[in-house]
Order: structure tokens, then sequence, then C-alpha cells
């Protein structure tokens, strides 16, 4: 014995499943559906009155068809893994729509029980919803909660470990569809049960309804598994189809609908729910919206919103960003003293903290960008978001649920493409969300950042906080704009429906924002600790080896002599000097430089030097590489991507640099290929010839923007 | 009684549907969201670019874009 029991949970998205799981479980989970939410459902453990548990979170869904990932990888956990339990978790407050779930999983006849959650919100709204009449009236044990609080939450295990012990099902209400309907299903249930036909995943009546709904999935399952039943029982839902377009004008598959919701509707009137007020009455959201969706105010808030958060988490992240920077350095000081000089010195100074210090530096900036999304999709305003804009997003052949995945990547201040890409799961068409997927990588990640504040510290000092403002603007207009050119060309397509739910707003709990900002910037972190860190190592080594010809290190030495021996005051000055043009041309002799050297000629157009090269090079692995590159190749030794301005300084003063390389420079560093990592996510979800696609048509397109810009720029001037 | 478009309903106005034309995912969605004939909606309010629509429809608010609102008729309420 001692098994674990496996349960699941299974509900709408917002109606608190994830605030259930996380309280059961304490293990990390998204608490919105809207939008960000893998498919992949999560399983958590707990123990209940000396039994073992392993709970399985379902993707939120309002029903299973076989239409989207969610409502598949949800069906498919149900019928094939079976679990001894499933918690259906019901909004008390927007019961109607609710139940038609719970109407579904009726139908597939799986051992449950209904957690009515939000009892609270209801009461609120002067809904009162009697738990027992709907158990009655459905078969199924029903349980009032607050999974926010876990009110009722002992009661509802209890509960559930009863149901998984049950060896049979208990007979559930059974909702009738109409004459014709129910008479068909009979007949069908007859020959399936007969031929015992998908029997051992499916429940006859359910098979029966999926066949009258020509549902994908299962039509195929059946024609694997016997094709003849399968041609009987499609011929029978076939006639029944004319029959009904006919007579009624519609398919079964309405009639279907229609019937579950008259099922729903004749509960409530059973005495289910008892309204003290108005059906009409405006609720506290209702009330909010007017404001915030206004025609007037909802954009202008909105820009507020976007900026307040812009400015949250650029200045509030400054002090743990220079602290972890000061971390970094005295581990750097630490390794300089303990070692001595050579190559496993310089690597791990150079290569690995360098590196990997640049990115995790970023860390807390992250982090503040993902905690404030996190706030505004947990909260409900997120949804507000996407209401507003997706007439405008529409334009560009886009969908108002892009909107996350371009914020994620950096759209507002900063963020990271990785959670970016794999936020475009919610969008169900698929030419929208490859549209969305290979735009993310256009936004101002926190990698680009650096690079971007560097240059336009470096040439446009001037104006520093406006510069950067525009230089956001034109990442958004160009992924749009390339989003209306993949759309129009390469991703032409119908677009999905928007139909979308406006959750009503809710206080965000502090574990769940903790959890859904961590999960993010872990994401983040892990490409540090492992691909940056290869990079890192992969770069110095490109730009150590190999070294300066005998001739040259020669010379090199006895210059260092002659200074050595020579007592002026400047000595100390002029053998840094000599260092650093050491430094510069062992470069210019690395494998890293020779490559620099030789794209000279083609790159020159864009007005990029054998040094630039180097760092844009570095950039396609990582972009945070490029700002340490650049130093390293202006014979800066170790640059502080925090303190860039003497690197800065130092391009300016370059005979190679001036405000028209900066502006080619920038534009190309903003649109070039992907990093590695979001290329490799963007394979992932999509495929490798996409993955390529975004490789070769974003450099392109970044290269003639850059020379464009350059070529016109040095005319004009 | 006659019907009209959700389209051309007005913030405010409320009624019931009458029939919903859409067919495919569109017309899946619409129906697995509770928007089947008989049930009454109300129109909240649109999108400040006119489009899309919010609906308030059994105790929830749903948006629809207008290109959605136009397969479904209500029977107004006077």
């Amino acid at each position: 014995m001692n098994n674990e029991i496996s349960m699941a949970l299974a509900g709408n998205p917002n109606a608190g499943k994830t605030t259930l799981f996380n309280y059961l479980t304490g293990a990390r989970q998204h608490v919105g559906n809207y939008p960000g939410i893998t498919v992949d459902h999560k399983v958590g453990y707990m123990q209940h009155g000396g039994a073992k548990l392993s709970i399985t979170d379902l993707p939120g869904t309002y029903s299973l068809t076989a239409y989207s990932m969610e409502e598949i990888v949800a069906r498919d956990h149900l019928t094939e893994e079976k679990p001894q339990a499933v918690i259906n978790i019901v909004d008390a407050s927007n019961l109607q729509r609710n139940l038609y779930l719970t109407c579904q999983l009726l139908e597939l006849g799986v051992p449950m029980v209904i957690a009515l959650n939000m009892i609270d919100v209801a009461e609120d709204r002067g809904m009162t919803v009697q738990a027992e009449k709907l158990q009655e009236l459905l078969g199924v044990p029903v349980v009032g909660i607050i999974a926010r609080s876990g009110k009722g939450v002992d009661e509802l295990m209890k509960v559930a470990l009863e149901v998984a012990a049950e060896p049979t099902p208990q007979p559930m209400a059974k909702i009738s569809y109409g004459e014709d309907l129910d008479a068909t299903l009979q007949q069908m249930m007859a020959v399936i049960s007969d031929k015992s036909f998908l029997t051992s995943t499916t429940p006859p009546l359910f098979t029966a309804i999926k066949y009258l709904e020509d549902d994908e999935q299962i039509l195929a399952k059946g024609r694997q598994a016997d094709a003849t039943v399968a041609a009987e029982l499609e011929e029978t839902a076939a006639q029944l189809s004319r029959h009904t377009q006919q007579t009624l004008d519609v398919y079964p598959e309405s009639i279907l609908a229609d019937q579950r919701y008259g099922f729903i509707k004749s509960l409530l009137r059973e005495g289910v729910i008892s309204h003290r007020y108005e059906s009409d009455r405006l609720y506290t959201s209702d009330k909010i919206d007017m404001i915030l969706t206004n025609r007037l105010l909802g954009p202008v808030i909105m820009l507020a919103v976007l900026f307040g958060v812009y400015q949250f988490t650029f200045s509030w992240s400054e002090v743990p960003v220079i602290w972890l920077e000061n971390v970094f350095g005295w581990l750097g000081t630490i390794i300089d003293s303990a070692l001595d000089d050579g190559l496993l010195k310089s690597m791990l100074i150079s290569g690995v903290i360098d590196g990997v210090g640049g990115v995790l530096g970023f860390v807390p900036l992250i982090m503040f960008m993902f905690f404030s999304i996190a706030i505004l999709e947990d909260t409900g305003y997120l949804a507000r978001v996407a209401y507003m804009m997706d007439r405008l997003f529409r334009i560009f052949g886009l969908h108002g649920s892009s909107v996350m995945p371009f914020i994620v990547s950096g759209g507002i201040a900063g963020g990271c493409a990785v959670p970016g890409v794999m936020a475009t799961r919610t969008l169900r068409s698929p030419k929208e969300r490859m549209a969305t997927l290979l735009t993310v990588p256009f936004m101002n990640c926190g990698a680009k950042l650096p690079v971007l504040a560097l240059l336009i510290g470096a040439f446009f000092s001037e104006d520093k906080a406006r510069y950067m403002f525009i230089f956001t603007l034109i990442s958004w207009v160009v992924a749009l704009l390339a989003a209306r050119l993949f759309r129009a060309t390469v991703l032409k397509g119908t677009s999905t429906p928007f139909v979308m739910e406006l959750p009503p707003y809710r206080l965000p709990t502090l574990r769940g924002l903790l959890i859904h900002t961590w999960e993010r910037t872990w994401q983040y972190i892990k490409k540090a600790g492992t691909v940056i860190l290869g990079i890192s190592i992969l770069l110095w080594a490109l730009m150590t080896f190999p070294g300066l010809p005998e001739q040259k290190a020669a010379s090199f030495e006895a210059e260092r002599v002659q200074l050595q021996t020579a007592s002026t005051e400047n000595a100390t000055e002029n053998l840094n000097a000599l260092e650093r043009r050491q430094k510069e041309e062992e470069l210019r002799y690395s494998l890293a430089g020779r490559f620099g050297t030789f794209l000279e000629p083609v790159t020159s157009l864009a007005g990029f030097d054998w040094k630039t090269n180097i760092a844009l090079v570095g950039g396609f692995a990582a972009k945070e590489v490029i700002v340490s590159t650049l130093g390293t190749a202006y014979s800066m030794g170790d640059i502080d991507v925090e303190e860039a301005e003497p690197l800065g300084k130092k391009l300016k003063e370059d005979k190679n640099w001036n405000k028209n390389v900066a502006i080619a420079a920038l534009l190309f560093i903003m649109f070039y290929a992907p990093c590695f990592v979001t290329v490799v996510c963007i394979a992932r979800e999509s495929s490798w010839k996409w993955a390529s696609f975004s490789i070769i048509f974003n450099t392109v397109f970044a290269f003639v923007l850059a020379v464009t810009v350059f070529q016109v720029g040095s005319a004009l001037s | 009684m006659k019907s009209i478009s959700m389209r051309q309903m007005k913030k405010g106005q409320s009624g019931t549907i009458a029939s919903i034309k859409a067919t495919g995912e569109l017309g899946r969605r619409l129906r697995e969201m509770g928007l089947v004939p008989g049930t009454t909606i109300k129109i909240q309010g649109r999108a400040p670019l006119r489009d899309p629509v919010a609906v308030r429809i059994m105790d929830s608010v749903l948006t629809l874009r207008n290109n959605e609102a136009d397969h479904i008729d209500i029977f107004l309420n006077e």
C-alpha cells in the first residue's frame, strides 16, 4: 500500500485554481491564465490525513474541446492518467460559465468534488450560493472554500480523499440534450459499449458526444482503434447533423452547448443561487473599468502606468545593481591577489567574472521589471491593456494578447526575450503567434540596455533620457512593422477569435507575485549560468589566442624594460599606456581580431571597424558581452559594465567613431540576430527553420538599416 | 420581434441573444463562453478605439471584436 494518491485540479482560468494549488503544495505557479502560462501541467506534492498526494494543476480551460493545446492537455491527462480524484474549482461569483466545464467533466464521468471558490466575493456581490443544493442536484460533493485564505480547504481535501477512496464513481446528474440528440446518443452509446470502442480511456457518453461535436482528436483515435465502428458512428453523427440543419438550421454542436447552458440555468433557478441585488448592478470592477478603459482617460492612464513601471524598474533597482557589481569587483580582486598572473587568472577574471558578472549584475533590474509585470497581470490590469490595444495591434496582424510578450521581452524598460517567447503560448492562432515570436527579439531587452546607455551616454549626453525613450519607441515601431510585413507575406492567415473574459480586479497575493516574478527571473539567471558562462570563456579564448608573434612581443618587452629603468615622472602612466597598447595589439592578432579585420570591408559600409566587429560577433551569442568586448577591444583592460563612462569617452575620442557610427551601431545592435538562448527558445516553440529565419532576416535587416543610416547621415553632415 | 446585430447596440443597451451565426472555431469559442440563444447580455462599453466591445453576460464581462459581434443577433429589451 502506501501509494501516492493522484489528484488533478481543473477549472476555468481566473477561478483561483492556481491560488489553491499554491496553497496546497507551496509549489511555484503562475496565478493567472491571462497570459503567460505554459501549457505543460504542473505537479505538486502534499500530505493530508496521513496520505501522500500528488496534485496536477491542469491548464485553465473553459471547455474540453480538441481545439486548443490547453484543452487537449487537460483532457488527455484526465483520460490517460486517470487521477483518482478531480477537484473542479468553480468561481462562485461567476457560477454559470464555470459550470460549463463541470458539465463536460460530468460527461467524462471522472470522480470529482467541486470546490466552490470565492464565496466571499459572491457574498459581496449579493449572491448566496447554496452548496448543499448544488450538491444534491449534481450528485457530486460540493465544498465551499476561499483559496486565498485557505478557508474550507481542509474539508475539501478530506472530501477529495473520500472520493478517491470510492471504488466506483458515484451516480452523477445526467444532462438531457433534447429528444433528437438524446435518442442518437443512446443509439451510439449502445454500439460503443457493445464493441468496447475506446472504452479504456473514455466512457461511452463522452465518446458519443464528441462524435456529435465532430471532435478531431476522438475522430482520429476512433479511426485508428476500429475503422468500421468509427465509420458507423461518423455516419450516424452526419445523419443527425443533416437533420438538425434542415429542421433547426443549426449543427448538433450548437445544440449541445445550448442544452448544457440550459441545464445550468435550470440548476440555478432551483434555488442554488439567490440574488440580493438587481442583476444589472455594477460591481466594483465595472466601476473601476469605467475610468480605466474610458475613451480619454484609459489610454492616458495606461501610458502613465507603463511610464511608472519604467521609472520604478530603473530607479529602484539601481542600489541592488551597484551592490552586486561591488560583489563581483571584490571577487575579481580576490582572484587577482590569490592567483599568479597567467592564463587561468586571465580566463577567470576576463572570461568568467566579467562575462557572467555582467549578466548577473542585471538581475535586480530584470527582477523589478518582472515584479511590475506580475502586479499588472495578477490584478487583472493587463487584460485591460490587451483590450485597449487590440484594435491597434490588429492593424499589424497581431492580437491584443501580443502585448504581454512584447512587454516581457523589454517593451517598457528592459526584460528578456526568453520568457517573452514563452509567453506567446497563450496566442492560439499559429500565425499571430509566430509573428509575435519573431518580433519580440526587437525589443530592448536587459542585455541591450547597457549598450544603449553606453553609446547614448557618449554621443548624446545632452539629453540621455529623451534619446533612450526615442530608441525604445523605434524598437516598437520596427517590431510592429516587421509583424505587419510577416503577416502579409510569410505568415498570411486569419486572426484568432478575441473572445476574452475580462476578469474582475483582484488584489494579488504576495506569494503569488513572488512566485510569478521568480520564475521568469530564474529563466534569465539560468541563461547566465550556462550559455553566457560558456560563451564568455569561448570569447576570452578567441580574444587571447594566438598571442603576439615573437618579434612584437620582444619589442614590447624591450620598451617596458626601458620605461622601467628610466625614472621619469610619468613612468607609471607610460607603463600603463604601454600595457594597453600591447593588449590592443594582442587582440588584433587573436582569432577574434583577425575575424573582425576580415569583416571590415563589408562592415565599414556601416561605419564599423574591426574592434566593433568583434563585439558584435560576440553579441550573436549573448548581447551582454558586447560592452565588455568593446572594452577589451578598445584596450581598456577589464571594463566595468556599470561604469562604462570611461569607455564611452574613449569611443567619443576615437577617430573611427562619431554620432553617425553610434546611431548605426545602436540600430544594428537593437535589431540583429537574437542571442543564442533566444534562438534556441524560438526553435523549441516553433522549429529550427523559423529560428534560422530569425537569425538571417534580423541580421540582414539590421545591417541594411545601419548602412542606410550611416551613409545618409555621413552624406548629410 | 426583430433582432439586430450586436455590433449596432449602444452602450447600456441590453437584450437576449436570438441566434449565433458563427461556425468553426469562432462559433465554438462564443458558445463555450456562454453566448447561446436565450442568454441576457448588456453592452458594458467599448474600447477607446471603439473596438472591441465589452459585454456583460452571466455575472462577468466578455470582450469581443466588432467583427465577431457581427455574428450575434440580439432581441433588444425595450
